[in-house]
């Protein structure tokens, strides 16, 4: 795209005043994508019932947009990890991630998604989404406020704003690669470990 | 309900001689049964003693003695104490027992879930699989010598952070930067995971003979761990002939989080919090239920104001959890979200005094071993406490159950899409282990809170709830009812509340010094049974620590209420148990 698309200079004339907006072609598709992020129905633990209340009576997610959640991944924008992630329910969670079209956003509700939270010993519990996921936005709390899951949603919203059509993955040649699904063996495996766990098991003592 | 010929007395070590003796360990109580004579003295129990429902099944792991214990809790309909009985087998070798799966239905899943955390087999059981691992996991992870990857040490706090406050990730010291382990010489390249192919071919019916199998059109559909209307992570295989359900197999442990394993690492007091994110839509009632627990073995009195405190706590969580449950079903009746949305503004209200009192709106950690941690703050939203609360128990939430009504009880589609569906007949409800709602919705008059009466609920003047034909618009009706209920108690606990006072017996502690012994400790949650067994042996942190989850169990039935119906009503029956991923797999 050219710069010179995103840095119009074009005067309006009177008559059109009112009636015709100039703006660049980033700040149109931002503006659009921004308002109308549309998350996935997608509840893991307890977070996912505060996730709820941002969406219920009081706190009003529609305020941003974002009411219109969707059970499908292949209608949705945004991934809310609202709760532990288990070694057992990580396969389906990349495997949902995988089926979202670009463009796509993950946020980390709760100490839990962030990184194990207070179960972060436990032996089936992984300790973030992030260990597979890229994850845009951080929320933490346990669980966190609707107030905070809305001010993480803000949060993603002044990073979509600063994105350039010029410049995002999806619209680059090759585009994102599917994140390889992890499988559940003796342990969880990481398809992308396979070599280390074959490599580092030999070696045991 | 099968009511006993004649009431026996005569004791169990009389009845069943050498096969049957007292628990004689200091702190225990309750009976050892001997293993090949379990299912005949259970039957006893059952039929001769009145012992008609099976609450807890649990294991325990006695390694210093070389043995597992299987520890049973049985309770009679009409009231009263539990009985507890136990059965122990060698930890080594392929340690098995006979399964009770045919004395009491409600046996089944929590004899899968002894399997899968301890390996400890259960002869004649129709479907022992691992219930919340997965089959290919390495080890039976609650046994005392299996170490999680991110193992520290046996004990909170641990020695290598505390009290220099050394801090570190501990992801660092794994090679993986993952909490993951693989046997020696595993190669994942070759490893061929079944899948859940044990499961399907039981499914197909493949163990059947082949006469017996129908190899029509039917079909094999998964629902879930992803789905909308699964209330969280749960999952349900489905056998299909068209429309209509031929078998269904929950399967669950996707949110399973070791909160025993967990819960045994932790000192007594830490517990407290975790409780709250087992059945995080009633945390109140958790603390409830294991502070008793502990209380039973500490041997501390609650102080009368923190009694009153706990119980308009807890009545206040369970009108939160129908409302929630009640918005749900309907829910999944296909009314998306406008009715919810009437009801969470109700739940908000409840949440405001919960922040308010306990810091937090859903993980309340409020209650503490002998009283509570906090008073009640002067003001809530601006308004004087006693006033926010009175006005939200006599005024908005009597109308606003008034307007549910309206709303929704003779609602056309709602009582066409819930009357006559899921059926649970009173007997199997019992012999089935359910409890809370589901139980009482099958005409059983079931409440622990009469029934074995705890803090100062014998005191206090309220109905338990029944309606006679157990399918999901009688559950539905059970939930309005008890609202009402736990309005009249909180109505009474503010009336009755002394205005000041203690509320904690003596001063609250860090560690607690808890004695030898086990200790069973039950609330009736808005779920149903809610029981934590717990073992101490004096040092600061429980040597066991099982929790009795009502979701769970009550899931047990689950595909005997969906055979028969339509896929769509699956949703709705799921709705109607009402679940929590927290509680089920833990
Ligand atoms: S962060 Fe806390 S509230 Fe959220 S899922 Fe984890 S334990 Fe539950």
């Amino acid at each position: 795209m050219s710069d010179e698309l995103n840095h119009p200079d074009f005067p309006v004339p009177d008559e059109l005043q009112g009636a015709v907006t100039v703006t660049t072609l980033d700040r149109i598709y931002n503006w659009s994508r921004r308002s109308s992020v549309m998350p996935m129905v997608f509840g893991l633990a307890c977070c996912a019932i505060e996730m709820i209340c941002a969406a219920a009576s009081r706190f009003d997610i529609s305020r941003f947009g974002m009411e219109v959640f969707r059970a499908t991944p292949r209608q949705s924008d945004l991934m809310i990890v609202s709760g532990t992630v288990t070694k057992k329910m990580v396969p389906q969670i990349v495997r949902l991630y995988n089926q979202m079209p670009e463009p796509k956003y993950v946020i980390a509700m709760g100490a839990c998604a962030s990184g194990g939270g207070p179960f972060k010993e436990g032996y089936n519990v992984v300790s973030g989404i992030d260990k597979y996921l890229p994850v845009d936005v951080y929320v933490p709390g346990c669980p966190p406020t609707p107030q905070a899951l809305l001010y993480g949603l803000i949060k993603l919203q002044e990073k979509i704003d600063k994105q350039s059509i010029s410049q995002v993955p999806w619209y680059q040649p090759g585009g994102n690669e599917a994140v390889p699904i992890p499988v559940l063996g003796p342990d969880i495996m990481d398809p992308r470990q396979f070599e280390m766990i074959r490599r580092e098991t030999a070696v045991e003592a | 309900m099968v009511a006993p010929s004649k009431p026996i007395t005569q004791d169990l070590t009389e009845r069943f001689p050498g096969a049957v003796s007292k628990d004689t360990r200091p702190g225990y109580e309750g009976y050892i049964v001997s293993a090949n004579k379990l299912t005949e003295v259970a039957t006893a129990i059952r039929d001769e003693y009145g012992y008609e429902y099976l609450a807890s099944v649990t294991g325990v792991d006695y390694i210093a003695d070389g043995k597992l214990e299987v520890v049973y809790h049985a309770s009679k309909m009409s009231g009263g104490a539990s009985l507890n009985f136990k059965v122990q087998a060698p930890r080594d070798g392929e340690p098995e027992i006979p399964s009770l799966v045919g004395v009491w239905q409600g046996a089944d899943f929590q004899e899968r879930e002894v399997y899968d955390l301890y390996g400890l087999r259960f002869s004649g059981h129709p479907d022992l699989r691992r219930i919340l691992m997965w089959e290919e996991f390495e080890g039976w992870p609650m046994r005392k010598d299996w170490k999680e990857v991110y193992y520290e040490q046996d004990a909170k706090p641990f020695k290598t952070r505390w009290p220099e406050g050394s801090v570190y990730r501990i992801e660092e010291k794994n090679r993986f930067n993952k909490n993951v382990r693989y046997p020696k010489g595993f190669d994942p390249r070759s490893f061929k995971s079944d899948g859940d192919e044990k499961l399907y071919a039981l499914m197909r019916g493949e163990h059947l003979p082949e006469h017996q199998r129908i190899n029509t059109d039917e079909i094999i559909v998964n629902m879930g761990p992803q789905h909308p209307s699964t209330h969280g992570v749960f999952r349900v295989v489905v056998k299909l002939d068209g429309e209509s359900v031929v078998d269904l197999k929950p399967v669950m442990g996707y949110l399973h989080r070791n909160h025993e394993k967990i819960g045994e690492r932790n000192t007594w007091l830490m517990n407290m919090p975790y409780t709250d994110r087992l059945d995080y839509l009633s945390g109140m009632g958790n603390n409830h239920g294991y502070a008793l627990a502990v209380e039973k073995l500490i041997g501390s009195k609650v102080p009368e104001r923190a009694e009153y405190l706990r119980v308009l706590m807890v009545e206040l969580n369970r009108i939160a959890n129908h409302l929630w449950a009640i918005g749900f079903l309907i829910n999944d009746l296909g009314a998306f979200q406008t009715p919810m949305l009437y009801l969470a503004k109700q739940r908000e209200l409840i949440l405001d005094i919960f922040e308010a009192t306990a810091g937090s709106r859903m993980m309340c950690n409020y209650m503490r071993f002998g009283g509570v941690v906090r008073d009640l703050p002067s003001r809530i939203r601006d308004e004087d406490t006693l006033d926010f609360i009175t006005d939200l128990v006599a005024e908005r939430l009597p109308a606003a159950l008034d307007e549910i009504e309206t709303l929704l009880t003779f609602n056309e589609i709602i009582r066409t899409r819930s009357i006559g569906v899921g059926v649970l007949p009173a007997k199997q409800a019992i012999n089935g282990s359910a409890a809370g709602p589901l139980l009482r919705a099958s005409g059983v008059p079931y409440d622990l809170r009469r029934a074995d009466p705890y803090s100062i609920y014998d005191r206090l003047d309220f109905k338990v709830c029944t309606r006679p034909n157990g399918d999901v618009y009688d559950r539905y009706l059970v939930r309005i009812d008890e609202m009402r209920e736990s309005i009249k108690i909180l109505k009474q606990v503010l009336r009755d509340m002394p205005a000041s006072g203690a509320i904690m017996d003596g001063e609250s502690k860090y560690t607690h010094k808890v004695p030898n012994g086990e200790s069973y400790g039950r609330v009736e949650n808005p779920k149903g049974e809610l029981g934590y067994y717990v073992v101490s042996n004096g040092a600061p942190n429980p040597y066991r620590y099982h929790v009795r989850a009502p979701s769970f169990i009550n899931l047990t039935m689950l595909g005997d209420l969906c055979k028969g119906h339509k896929v769509a009503d699956i949703v709705v029956i799921l709705g109607s148990i009402d679940i929590v991923l927290g509680e089920v797999d833990r």
